[in-house]
């Protein structure tokens, strides 16, 4: 995986099953088509602050089963246009967490009971490693499965079809 | 998992399908590019679908008659922003020959197994709730807009060949229990990520005996289990089904082998299964109808994909007809598809429900996914037959739902308050 991929920034915390209706709800379901305007409202169902606060590079940390419900890739999209360095998650929704690697934004499985809100992490997506400086800790996140870790350093999905002119996921 | 890859022979019905689609001897955990039969998106994901082709320069369908877009979500349009999203997925099938399924058509996933998919093919949907269409036997999986994007132009996606959970059910359904309470109950029972990254295939008597109708409610709901597919073996209800609808010789025998290797298996017995209800805000928060009967409801909504079939409208009216619903619960009805729509005007069910007092809604998905029809007030609570209750899920974070199958949600439009529907039965 790709060493330039290191991050720095603070944690937004949230809980179990913050759902794709937290994240991009359904009543405004008519900014799908303009998601720079949708990416205002991220994640305000579950913190009506979060969007005004983030700053690049920050963490989206939560508990168990982050992203479950809809297919809507304008989860991940609107998170990752907000500026979102990374979410680290004890585990993810199937869709979500391939939607999230297709369009580029890293996804990290690990441990968040040792992380608040506020934390300053230093994060090495390559690596799994997660450092949190507020804390003086380091925590490992699971390996990321590696037909994800080669459409996630070509940039996404489109990018990785654009570039080799179809799948090319054998190792 | 780990597991020996060399002497395996015997294979789940997963195995089976994404073998034949990949030209590999795939098992679980293998990673395959398989050719896809059908793929569907619909108003809501479609046009970023259709946006990442163009972004890619490959605006086509490699299986346009296959391809089906979906104008349901907001149907018709409430706003002009949705208006001009639809001229989106209008605009691709009218330059690529996709099939486009207008504002009168109906939900995707009841609209997909009526008219398009087979026994044994697979159909990638950007929809979570593609995974209906396993009822038939077919490998069906909801993806995002760039994955179903990919597959409409190349043919093919990639996909990890899923381990497989296997449900065991037995016992007979007492009068006034479903299949929807027999989905709840397993959802409660393992839990909203019980099945993530897996396939379940639902199988033992109680399967054998149901109707699709029964098996379209479990596939459908598999998801909400976290699981990427919900798979059936075919049978005479299967052929029967295709039959009906011009495709009898589309039916081909799909079943797992006697000794596939399973993830892990659950038995349930419906012997004694009572109605069940989730609760809010998530599907797995589930609970005997005796623990909420009583409970204040505002607004009872009775479709969906879930349970918005003629069955479930049938089971409605038996409990409604020639009765009025309580004055202060308001009761939607919205008819899954045309096809439904029809079919509940021919039998006289849409006039029996409307009599008393159900406002009648045009097929499509508006009030279950909160955009249009239907949008809760503020602390309002809601029961219904769809397949979700997340929190702002019918347009406001303020509001409750709860989810039950057709019989409680008529039986409580009756009683302003969660009812038990046997005594109507
Ligand atoms: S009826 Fe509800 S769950 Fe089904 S496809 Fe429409 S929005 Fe989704």
């Amino acid at each position: 995986m790709d060493n330039r991929m290191q991050i720095k920034g603070k944690v937004f915390k949230f809980g179990d099953s913050i759902s794709t209706d937290h994240i991009a709800p359904g009543r405004l379901f008519h900014l799908r088509t303009n998601l720079p305007e949708l990416a205002k409202h991220v994640l305000e169902d579950a913190d009506t602050e979060f969007a005004q606060n983030v700053q690049p590079g920050d963490f989206v940390v939560a508990g168990k089963n982050f992203g479950l419900g809809s297919s809507r890739e304008h989860a991940p999209t609107i998170i990752k246009i907000a500026g979102v360095g990374a979410v680290l998650a004890q585990s993810f929704a199937r869709i979500f967490y391939r939607n999230a690697i297709n369009v580029g934004l890293p996804v990290l499985i690990c441990d968040t009971t040792q992380i608040d809100r506020g934390d300053e992490l230093e994060v090495d997506v390559g690596k799994g490693e997660i450092r949190n400086v507020t804390k003086g800790i380091t925590i490992q996140a699971k390996p990321l499965p590696d037909v994800m870790i080669k459409i996630l350093n070509d940039g996404g999905l489109l990018e990785h079809f654009r570039k080799h002119g179809g799948f090319a996921l054998d190792a | 998992m780990e597991r020996s890859r060399t002497r395996l022979v015997s294979k789940t019905i997963v195995e089976k399908i994404l073998s034949e689609h990949s030209g590999l001897d795939a098992y679980a955990g293998d990673i395959v590019v398989a050719d896809i039969d059908a793929a569907l998106v619909q108003d809501g994901t479609g046009p970023l679908a259709v946006q990442q082709l163009q972004k890619l320069g490959m605006e086509q369908a490699a299986n346009p008659e296959r391809t089906v877009l979906f104008i349901d979500h907001a149907a018709p349009s409430p706003r002009k922003e949705l208006s001009n999203a639809h001229k989106i997925l209008r605009d691709f099938a009218a330059k690529t020959g996709a099939i486009l399924s207008e504002v009168d058509e109906g939900v995707c996933h009841q609209r997909m197994v009526e008219d398009y998919m087979n026994p044994g093919e697979v159909l990638i949907g950007a929809d979570s709730h593609t995974c209906t269409a396993g009822a038939l036997g077919a490998f069906a999986t909801g993806m995002g807009s760039t994955d179903v994007a990919i597959g409409i132009a190349s043919g093919k996606t990639w996909l990890r060949v899923p381990e497989t959970i296997k449900v065991y059910v037995t016992g007979e359904f007492k009068k006034g229990v479903y299949p929807k309470d027999l989905m709840l109950h397993f959802i409660g029972m393992i839990g909203a990520d019980g099945a993530t990254y897996q396939s379940i295939e639902f199988c033992g008597p109680t399967i054998d005996a149901m109707d699709m109708s029964g098996r379209f409610t479990l596939a459908n709901m598999a998801v909400e289990a976290g699981a990427k597919a919900g798979l059936f073996k075919t049978d005479e209800t299967t052929k029967k089904y295709l039959e009906e609808r011009g495709r009898g010789d589309r039916w081909r025998e799909i079943a797992a082998d006697a000794d596939a290797t399973y993830e892990r298996v659950v038995e349930i017995d419906v012997t004694d299964l009572e109605p069940t209800i989730s609760c809010p805000h998530t599907v797995d928060n589930t609970k005997t109808i005796s623990e909420v009967v009583g409970t204040k409801v505002d607004q009872v909504f009775i479709g969906t994909c879930t349970n918005g079939r003629i069955e479930d409208l049938r089971i409605a009216a038996q409990i409604l007809a020639g009765k009025s619903r309580n004055p202060n619960t308001r009761l939607l009805v919205c008819p899954a598809s045309k096809e439904v729509y029809l079919q509940a005007i021919e039998e006289g069910i849409l006039a029996k429900l409307a009599s008393a007092g159900a406002a009648i809604i045009n097929p499509g998905c508006g009030a279950c996914v909160g955009v249009h029809g239907g949008i809760l007030g503020d602390g309002e609570v809601c029961l219904a037959t769809q397949n979700r209750n997340f929190q702002g899920r019918m347009g406001n974070t303020e509001a409750f739902i709860y989810l039950s199958s057709p019989a409680v949600a008529a039986a409580t439009a009756l009683e302003g308050v969660i009812a038990d529907p046997r005594k109507y039965l």
